[in-house]
C-alpha cells in the first residue's frame, strides 16, 4: 500500500474516533452500545435461489427477483456478509465493497468523499468496525437496460449492520438501481447503519430506487451522499410504506457541474408508533443545473417529518421543492419543513407544502359511483401516493409502480 | 320508481328544500327549470345521499325501498346515478382507473367508449384536473354509462358543451335511459337543465319548475320551455296548474 493511501486511511481512522460519540444532527439519539452482538457469517452462494435464509416473496417485496430475469445484476448482503454478486450485463461491475477496495486503488479516490466520515457517530461506526457492502461501477458509455438489484438484510437481533456503499457511473454510462433493505420479521432491536457514496460523472445517469421494509422494533440511520457532474442525472425514488422505530436520513447531492440534475421522489407511510424522519437536500453549486425533491407522506397514527432543503449558489438554477401530507388517522402527525436558501440572483427556486386530511368531497364523489368509504379512500390514499416518476424508461416505470402498490397494499 | 313526499333539505343549517313532491315512474324522463340557487341541485344531492344534504322531514323511496338511512354508496350500487355539475378534482386517480375502479354491471369497452365520446386523451389524466367544462360533461357521462344506473340524475348536461359534442352527448344519454327500448324500459331520468337543449335529443316525459325549494308547476316539458323562454320564472312562480 502506498505511504499516501496509508496516511489518508489513518488519517480517516483518526476522524472517526474523534466522532464516535457525536450525536446526529437530527434525531433522537441512539446508545450504541446496546448492539453489541456478532451476527453469523453466512456462505457465498452463485445461484439467488440457493439463498435460503430470505423468502422470496420478501423479496419480491423489495424489488429482488429470485429469477434474475430482466435484471443486470444482483448483489445480496445478509447481516455483515456478501452472500452474492453477480453481473449479467456487459459493462458493469457488482461486488463487496471490502473486496472492490482491495482490488482497485483508485476506489480510495471515493472512499469517504460523498458523506464525511465524521458526519456522526454512524457513519464513524461504519469506518471503525468491520463493515461491507456493494461496489457498484458502471463502465464509460456503458447504457444498463435493465435496473441491477441489490438487497440488504438484516438477519440477527441486537446489533448493528453496518454498510458503506459505493456507487461509480462513468463518463455518458446510464445505470439503473433497484434496492431492498428488509429485516427479519419478528427481529428485536436492531440498528441499520448505511453509508452510500454515488459518484454520478459527466453525461451519466444513475436512477436509484429503493424500498425499505423495516419492522417495528428497528433503527434505521443511512447516510448518504451525491456527487453529480456536468450534464449528469440523478434520480432517486425512496419508498417507505412499513413500520420502522426510528428512522432518520437527509441524503445531500452536491449538483457541481453545468446542467447536472436531481430530483428526489419520496413516498412514506406511517403506522402507528413509527417515527420517520426523512429529509432530501440538494444543493445548486453550478449554473444551470435543477432539481426536483417531491415528498408524499401519508400518516395513520405515526410521526414523520418530510425535510426538504435546496440550496441555490449560482445563476441560472432551477429548483422546486414539493411536500405534501396526509393525516388519516388520530394521533398521526406530519411536521413538513421546506427550506430555500438563493445565495444568487439568479435564481428560480420555489416550495409548495400541503398538510391536511383527505377531502371527503372527493370520497363522496367515489361513494356515488358505487365505492365503499374504504375502497375509496385507499383509492384515493393511492393516487395520492403515486408521484409520477419522470424520466424513466417504461419497463423501469412499471416496475416501481407495481413495487409500489405492493407496499401500498401492505401498509393501507 | 322514485317517490318523493314533503321533502326538506337543509344545507349547513339553512333550510333550502321546502317540501318537494315528485313521483317518477319506471321509463319516464322528468326535467327540472328554475332559476339560478333555486335548489335543483340540492335536490339531486339530497337523492344521492350526500351528508351536507340533510333531510329534516319528508322521505324518498326508490324501487318501493325508503333511502332513509342509506349511505351514498349504498345507494349507488341501489342503481342510482348522478353526472355532477361541480365535481371534485381527484389527484392521482386517472380517468381509465377511475372507469375501472366503477361496478359496472356489464362489462364495457372503456377505450371504445372513450374513444366516441372524444376522451381518449384524457383517460391517462387526473381526474377532472384541468377539464374544461364541457370534458366535465364528457366524462361523467363515461362514468355514468360504466355505472348504467336505473335512476339517472344528470344536472346540466349540455352546459358548456359544444355542437358537436352535444350530438355525442345526447345520442349517449338516450342510451342511459334506454330511449330506443319501450317495454322493456327499467330506467328513468331526471335532467337539470337551463336551456333546453337536451330536449332536441331526449323526449322528456314531465317537466317541473323549481322555485325558491319547491316544485312549484309541473307540464309538458317543451310547452313549459316555451313559456319559461318567453315570460321567465316570474310567472312560474305566480302560475298554480
Ligand atoms: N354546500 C352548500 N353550502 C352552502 N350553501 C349551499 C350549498 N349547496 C347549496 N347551497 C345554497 O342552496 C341554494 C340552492 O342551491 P342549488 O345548488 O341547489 O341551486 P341550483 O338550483 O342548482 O342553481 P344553479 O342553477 O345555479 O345550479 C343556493 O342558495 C346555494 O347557495
Ligand atoms: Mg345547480
Amino acid at each position: 500500500m502506498p505511504e499516501k493511501l496509508r496516511e489518508r486511511i489513518e488519517e480517516l481512522k483518526r476522524l472517526a474516533r474523534a466522532a464516535e460519540d457525536k450525536p446526529a444532527a437530527l434525531g433522537m439519539d441512539i446508545d450504541l452500545a446496546r448492539f453489541g452482538e456478532q451476527p453469523p457469517g453466512y456462505d457465498y452462494r452463485e445461484a439467488l435461489q440457493h439463498i435460503s435464509e430470505l423468502d422470496p416473496e420478501e423479496m419480491a417485496r423489495t424489488g429482488v427477483r429470485v429469477d434474475a430475469r430482466e435484471r443486470a445484476g444482483s448483489f445480496v448482503q445478509i447481516d455483515d456478509t456478501v452472500v452474492h454478486a453477480s453481473a449479467l450485463e456487459e459493462g458493469i461491475e457488482v461486488m463487496g465493497t471490502r473486496e472492490a477496495l482491495e482490488t482497485y486503488e483508485w476506489l480510495w479516490d471515493y472512499y469517504w468523499k460523498a458523506v464525511p466520515v465524521d458526519m456522526d457517530k454512524y457513519t464513524a461506526a461504519v469506518e471503525l468496525h468491520p463493515f461491507d457492502g456493494y461496489f457498484i461501477h458502471a463502465l464509460p458509455g456503458a447504457r444498463i437496460i435493465y435496473p441491477l438489484q441489490a438487497c440488504m438484510y438484516l438477519r440477527s437481533p441486537r446489533y448493528i449492520q453496518r454498510l458503506h456503499n459505493l456507487i461509480v457511473v462513468e463518463e455518458g454510462a446510464e445505470l439503473h438501481i433497484i434496492t431492498g433493505c428488509a429485516s427479519e420479521h419478528e427481529i428485536e432491536s436492531a440498528l441499520h447503519a448505511g453509508v452510500s457514496e454515488f459518484y454520478v460523472k459527466r453525461n451519466a445517469k444513475l436512477t436509484f430506487t429503493m424500498v425499505h421494509n423495516w419492522h417495528p422494533n428497528m433503527y434505521v440511520r443511512p447516510r448518504s451522499g451525491i456527487l453529480v457532474e456536468e450534464g449528469a442525472t440523478f434520480i432517486n425514488n425512496y419508498i417507505c410504506m412499513e413500520p420502522v422505530l426510528y428512522l432518520q436520513t437527509y441524503p445531500t447531492a452536491r449538483l457541481r457541474g453545468e446542467g447536472a440534475v436531481a430530483r428526489f421522489n419520496s413516498m412514506m407511510v406511517a403506522s402507528p408508533g413509527s417515527v420517520m424522519d426523512v429529509g432530501s437536500r440538494v444543493i445548486l453549486e453550478a449554473p444551470g443545473t435543477r432539481a426536483e425533491v417531491i415528498s408524499r407522506a401519508v400518516t395513520r397514527a405515526g410521526e414523520i417529518i418530510a425535510r426538504g432543503q435546496i440550496a441555490g449558489k449560482a445563476p441560472g438554477i432551477k429548483a422546486h421543492l414539493e411536500c405534501h401530507g396526509l393525516i388519516l388517522d388520530k394521533g398521526g402527525r406530519i411536521y413538513a419543513i421546506p427550506e430555500l436558501d438563493g445565495g444568487d440572483p439568479d435564481v428560480d427556486m420555489s416550495h409548495e407544502a400541503a398538510v391536511g386530511k383527505i377531502a371527503q368531497e372527493e370520497v363522496e364523489y367515489l361513494m356515488a359511483r358505487g365505492l365503499s368509504e374504504e375502497e375509496a379512500t385507499s383509492a384515493i390514499v393511492r393516487g395520492f401516493l403515486n408521484v409520477r416518476i419522470e424520466g424513466l424508461p417504461p419497463q423501469l416505470e412499471r416496475e416501481i409502480q407495481r413495487l409500489m402498490e405492493e407496499s401500498e397494499s401492505k401498509a393501507l | 320508481m322514485l317517490e318523493i313526499k314533503g321533502l326538506k333539505v337543509e344545507v349547513e343549517g339553512r333550510e333550502i328544500l321546502h317540501g318537494v313532491d315528485l313521483s317518477i315512474d319506471c321509463g319516464q324522463t322528468h326535467v327540472l327549470f328554475g332559476m339560478n340557487g333555486s335548489g335543483k341541485t340540492t335536490l339531486l344531492m339530497a337523492i344521492m345521499g350526500f351528508p351536507r344534504y340533510r333531510v329534516t322531514a319528508g322521505s324518498i323511496r326508490f324501487k318501493g325501498q325508503d333511502l332513509a338511512g342509506l349511505s351514498v354508496d349504498e345507494r349507488a350500487r341501489l342503481g342510482i346515478g348522478m353526472m355532477f355539475q361541480r365535481p371534485p378534482t381527484v389527484r392521482g386517480i386517472k380517468l381509465m382507473q377511475m372507469a375501472r375502479l366503477i361496478p359496472a354491471r356489464e362489462e364495457r369497452d372503456i377505450n371504445v367508449l372513450a374513444g366516441e365520446l372524444n376522451l381518449a386523451d384524457f383517460l391517462e389524466r387526473d381526474i377532472n384536473h384541468g377539464f374544461s367544462g364541457g370534458e366535465i360533461k364528457r366524462s361523467e357521462l363515461l362514468q355514468l354509462l360504466v355505472q348504467d344506473p336505473n335512476l339517472v340524475l344528470l344536472d346540466e348536461p349540455e352546459s358548456g358543451v359544444d355542437m358537436e359534442n352535444m350530438q355525442v352527448i345526447g345520442e349517449y344519454i338516450r342510451s342511459l335511459l334506454q330511449k330506443d327500448r319501450r317495454r322493456t324500459r327499467d330506467h328513468c331520468g331526471l335532467i337539470i337543465t337551463h336551456t333546453g337543449y337536451i330536449l332536441d335529443h331526449v323526449e322528456a316525459d314531465v317537466g317541473h319548475v323549481m322555485c325558491d325549494g319547491r316544485l312549484v308547476c309541473s307540464g309538458n316539458p317543451r310547452e313549459m320551455l316555451e313559456d319559461i323562454r318567453e315570460n321567465g320564472f316570474e310567472e312560474c312562480s305566480r302560475c298554480v296548474r
